[in-house]
């Protein structure tokens, strides 16, 4: 395997965002109500996420590192506009759905997550293409936790009935709490088939490796959460 | 105070709750709500940045933005600003009140992330909130999120003398929990004026 098909089994499978790394649950939860909204979300993301890995790949030996993440932010808020814009222009039926949560794309710890672990430490190809990966992977995740949440909310996938008519349901999984409950069950799923999340087995192979500044949680917290 | 005044403030802190029912901010809902003491603190400091955050965004969209057509710059604006603030408000409060700064040190840099925040910024904006009401909006929301960390909080204290089956440990349970909470919080559409 080349290394950059190695970026982007890494990004769908080894080190998925949502399902293994579990970066960027706000959106998630927020968008995953058709399976529909999830392809949309997770296609902005990934553009939003390739281009930013690029710029900042290329750029990696002129920002000085004390102002890197101001540096960062401004570079994919102005990817955001952009594709927020094209969103409007070309399919105001994506904006309509999703409208709100798109400008929220430049807090997803994803993007800037990458940024630091990945991009700028490697050459734009290879950055370009763990991009690629890790959007493709958020993409799945997303639409897999958004499909779930249509079959069972409103019996349908992609607008299409799957579920017989005379089968009610559940309303629930539609509303918000129904969110937390799906991605509650997968990680139950993950857990009880034996696939510890990555979170946790970096702690546990050696501590927190740096690796905390994407998310709220201490290092001291997540050893904890390990044991 | 007039009716549009209190349905913000009920959509805000309740409704619309930021964390249960937007999922503005669930990292760190998920992450810090470990400990009572450290949600509290992160609630207080979350209130205070975003009902800041609302007031100097609503300004510069108002007397700034519109007037030059500049809309679309929205994103950009509001992210810098609050990160700037964010700064700003850390440096003021090491200066003047050491103990607060203490008490919610490491947690004012994280709110720079916390999607949260400008979320209600570009809500505000979006809703055509004039500058009281993108105050109060903001203030609201962010007692609605204190409200759902701290109740979190309090379920996990007690969770955590409970024998759970293997895979519902750790974050499984507090997901359950958190959806068991948006639940109740759903009863709250329900209220009308």
């Amino acid at each position: 395997m080349n290394k950059y098909m190695e970026r982007l089994y890494n990004g769908l499978i080894k080190e998925n965002p949502t399902m293994v790394l579990m970066l960027g649950m706000c959106p998630t939860l927020a968008v995953s109500t058709a399976a529909i909204n999830g392809v949309s979300m997770g296609l902005s993301t990934t553009a939003v996420l390739v281009f930013s890995n690029l710029i900042i790949s290329v750029l990696r030996k002129r920002i000085p590192n004390e102002v890197r993440l101001p540096a960062y932010i401004v570079i994919v808020a102005s990817l955001v506009t952009v594709t927020q814009l094209i969103i409007k222009a070309y399919l105001p039926t994506v904006d309509k759905a999703l409208g709100q949560f798109i400008p929220l794309i430049v807090v997803n710890c994803i993007i800037l997550g990458r940024a630091e672990a990945y991009a700028n430490k490697h050459e734009p190809g290879l950055a370009m293409m763990d991009g690629v990966g890790m959007g493709l992977g958020f993409t799945i995740a997303l639409t897999l936790a958004g499909s779930l949440r249509e079959i069972l909310g409103k019996g349908t996938l992609f607008g299409m009935q799957v579920l017989p008519e005379s089968v009610s349901p559940a309303a629930i999984f539609s509303l918000p709490p129904g969110a937390y409950l799906v991605i509650a069950l997968f990680i139950i799923i993950m857990n009880a088939i034996g696939i510890k999340t990555r979170q946790r087995q970096l702690v546990e192979n050696d501590g927190c490796n740096g690796n905390c500044a994407a998310c709220t949680m201490s290092c001291d917290e997540r050893k904890e959460e390990a044991k | 105070m007039n009716n549009s005044l209190i349905l913000i403030i009920v959509s805000g802190a309740l409704i619309n709750n930021v964390l249960l029912s937007r999922f503005w901010g669930v990292c760190s809902f998920l992450g810090v709500s470990k400990q009572m003491k450290a949600s509290a603190s992160l609630g207080v400091a979350v209130i205070f940045v975003m009902t800041i955050a609302s007031a100097v965004a609503s300004l510069l969209n108002d007397y700034v933005l519109k007037p030059f057509g500049l809309e679309f710059m929205q994103t950009i604006v509001f992210i810098l600003v609050i990160a700037a603030l964010v700064q700003i408000v850390e440096m003021f409060l090491k200066k003047t009140s050491p103990a607060i700064y203490k008490a919610l040190g490491i947690y004012l840099p994280l709110i720079t992330t916390n999607c949260a925040v400008l979320g209600i910024a570009q809500l505000n904006a979006m809703s055509g909130y004039n500058f009281i009401e993108s105050v109060v909006s903001g203030f609201s929301s962010a007692v609605g999120y204190t409200l759902a960390i701290v109740l979190l909080a309090g379920i996990r204290t007690r969770i955590r003398e409970e024998d759970l089956p293997a895979p519902l440990r750790g974050a499984p349970i507090v997901l359950i929990s958190a959806a068991l909470m948006s639940i109740a919080f759903i009863g709250f559409s329900k209220l009308s004026f």
